[in-house]
């Protein structure tokens, strides 16, 4: 069976199964949704990442994240295993999901990414996409 | 005419049947006669005379490792394999009753199906013009049987068509049809057609027409004895007094084309889902323990491989024992690597700098499945379901029934979620008993009141989790496949690359095997020449 992310990604947009809690807590982190149903995937909840016969790098703590335009080209890019996510999220999206990591975790970086830093610094999702 | 004297040449053969009956016979016969074929397999490759005392070590014993270690074997060099896990296959691999998993980030299951009850948590079906992998299937005597893919008894769940209520495939199937060719005669009716065809051609089309989509005598689709035979009765044929049968009413086709019918008959089509298929009888892992008995002895388990050097005319690997930690090197006089891109990316590999770009240059996609075992085969025997699969928007694309043991009684083991893109990350990032949970709540749509109820456990895997691919497949593009294919699967020095990620049926079982056995023939080559 091949694997398209991005056809596959059009074709199911499901229902939306998520529960409303009865009272608004405070609102989440707008990345923190994006980190679960994305980068939890490999990174796990904690951020803590894993190691088999390779490694998942760890977020938490990760001093590799002071530099912003790091997370910012890995996110969009990919790095190795990792899949590009430019057209697959926004540009909103990715810049919250790297100010919530830089932020949580153990992660104390100040200064925030901005949807305009991923447009300039992102790279671009490759053409023509992925094989069918 | 044929007239030679020693018996038609195939070329005469190919244009007597060419002449006669037009040349979709004879791309028919091509295919017979040994063209235009689907597979690159031509036999295997029989390699010969290596030089006595050569070493080769072959890392991972994936069914790309153990092919190359079984055809180097028998051309006579001395074959070692190193592998990561504790049993062969790598992602050829079924889960069974007793068997414990654990997945990155430390979460374990053990598996509680009853014996014989399996989820291939990977590689599930194989397409019938995989020449290769059928050809050692059977030289290794694992025993197949047919796996089904399309059941038009199975049902089709859309969010967005009839309520949220499943169909029958068969039903949603035969009023697409229907409709479109309603639609078409229609056109040709209104001259619609004229650009198109002759008048003459039109005509036929319009007959044409009305077989294929079961068409009533005004050309219309419609509630009828014929349309009914195709999607089914409201009361079927049956004997004695009320054997008449009452012919069903067709759905509105705006709920056809709300339903997404057509996605699931395209992919019925396609080369790779079309009948046959096949499985290994007793689950997909019965096809690595096939190649591991051929190998018998070279495989050493539990072996994480950390660097690859290539100095002084050898090949020296480094690994460490996953149990004791304990390092270790092997030296040999080639290495064959089939450890993943994912994985091969983060290990200190000794190759060309345009190799190294290569390996790093391929992402991995990722996929979850879910295997839920049910006290009974309640969709046989309350529903008349045998094989197949049932589809549906929801995250978990669809559920599939087994394929084997069919009309059995006892448990069996549904495939409850097989999860693609944004889907899978979601998935991929819950607990293994939240996915089972999920799984179970979305696929019960196709059977309430059965499939809560009837439940008995699961197991679920989550690829981007797995420890040995850190992911699914390699994902090429046209850029990729362009700047660097040729450089990955190009041997370096003692070194070549092969599996999944070196060859162009990506994600295919065939694909490790094609792979394995073009860079084994290359290495040969290369080792006698040096
Ligand atoms: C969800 C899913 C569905 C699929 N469906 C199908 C299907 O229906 N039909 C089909 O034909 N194919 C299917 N495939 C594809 C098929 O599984 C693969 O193409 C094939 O099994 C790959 O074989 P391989 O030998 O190249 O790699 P693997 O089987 O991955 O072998 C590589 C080996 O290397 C080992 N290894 C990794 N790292 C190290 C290390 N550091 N040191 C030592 N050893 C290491 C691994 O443990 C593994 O045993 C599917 C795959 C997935 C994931």
């Amino acid at each position: 069976m091949r694997f398209t992310l991005f056809v596959a990604a059009a074709l199911l947009a499901g229902p939306a199964l998520a529960q409303k809690p009865a009272k608004a807590p405070p609102p989440p982190h707008p990345g923190a949704e994006v980190y679960q149903n994305v980068c939890q995937a490999c990174h796990m909840a904690n951020a803590g990442g894993g190691e088999g016969a390779g490694r998942i790098p760890a977020l938490a703590k990760n001093g590799a994240l002071e530099a912003s335009g790091y997370p910012i080209m890995v996110v969009t890019g990919g790095k190795g295993a990792m899949p590009w996510f430019r057209g697959q999220l926004s540009d909103q999206q990715i810049a919250d999901v790297i100010n919530y990591v830089r932020s949580n975790f153990g992660n104390k970086y100040k200064d925030k990414v901005t949807p305009a830093m991923i447009a300039e610094q992102g790279l671009p999702a490759p053409r023509g996409g992925m094989e069918r | 005419m044929i007239s030679s004297f020693e018996g038609p040449t195939r070329r005469e053969i190919l244009r007597a049947i060419g002449m006669m009956a037009g040349t979709a016979v004879l791309y028919q016969a091509m295919e017979v006669l040994g063209h235009a074929k689907e597979t690159q397999f031509t036999g295997p490759p029989n390699l010969q005379g290596a030089r006595p005392g050569t070493r080769v070590v072959v890392l991972g014993a994936g069914l790309a490792g153990m092919l190359a270690a079984y055809e180097l074997g028998k051309a006579g060099y001395e074959v070692q394999i190193l592998e990561y896990n504790n049993r062969p296959g790598g992602r050829n691999w079924s889960l069974y009753g007793g068997d414990t998993y654990t997945e990155l980030g430390g979460a374990t299951q053990k598996v509680g199906f009853a014996p014989g009850n399996y989820l291939n948590p990977g590689p599930w079906r194989i397409p019938y013009h995989h020449r290769a992998l059928l050809h050692y299937c059977k030289a290794f005597g694992v025993a197949l049987e047919p796996f089904i893919q399309m059941n038009q008894q199975a049902l089709l769940h859309s969010s967005r068509a009839f309520g949220g209520k499943p169909m029958r495939y068969r039903e949603l199937h035969a009023d697409w049809d229907g409709n479109v060719a309603e639609l078409l005669a229609k056109a040709i009716d209104n001259r619609g057609l004229d650009s198109a065809m002759t008048k003459e051609d039109a005509d036929r089309l319009r007959l044409a027409l009305r077989e294929w989509g079961a068409l009533d005598q005004n050309f219309k689709y419609t509630k009828s004895y014929r349309s009914s035979r195709r999607r089914g009765f409201e009361r079927p044929q049956g004997g004695g007094v009320l054997g008449e049968p009452i012919p069903s009413e067709p759905h509105a086709f705006k709920d056809i084309l709300d339903s997404g019918i057509w996605r699931v008959v395209s992919q019925h089509m396609s080369i790779d889902h079309q009948h046959a298929m096949f499985q290994p009888v007793g689950g997909m892992g019965m096809i690595g323990r096939g190649f591991a008995r051929q190998v018998e002895g070279k495989i050493t388990y539990n072996q994480k491989v950390t660097a690859i050097r290539q100095q002084g005319g050898k090949v020296t690997v480094t690994h460490s024992d996953t149990g004791t930690g304990a390092t270790a090197t092997t030296v040999a006089d080639y290495c064959v690597c089939t450890i993943p891109l994912s994985v091969l990316s983060q290990i200190d590999v000794d190759c060309n700098p345009a190799m190294d770009a290569a390996i790093r240059a391929v992402p991995y996609s990722n996929s979850v499945k879910v295997g839920l075992e049910f006290k009974r085969r309640f969709w046989e025997e309350d529903e008349a379901i045998y094989g197949g699969i049932s589809f549906t928007d929801q995250e978990i694309a669809m559920i599939s029934y087994p394929s084997g043991k069919l009309h059995s009684d006892g448990p069996a083991v549904v495939l409850g979620a097989y999860t693609f893109g944004p889907a899978s990350y979601k998935f991929a990032g819950m607990t293994p008993e939240e996915r089972i949970q999920r799984a179970l709540a979305q696929g019960s749509v196709f059977h309430p009141g059965r499939y809560q109820e009837e439940f008995i456990g699961g197991a679920a895997v989550a690829w981007s989790r797995s420890p040995f691919t850190l992911g699914c497949c390699a994902m090429w593009n046209e850029e990729t496949r362009k700047q660097h294919y040729q450089t990955l699967v190009a041997v370096d020095n003692r070194l070549v690359l092969a599996g999944e990620h070196a060859s162009y049926v990506g994600c295919w079982m065939e694909g490790a095997i094609l792979s394995s056995l073009d860079a084994v023939t290359r290495l040969h080559k290369r080792a006698l020449e040096a």
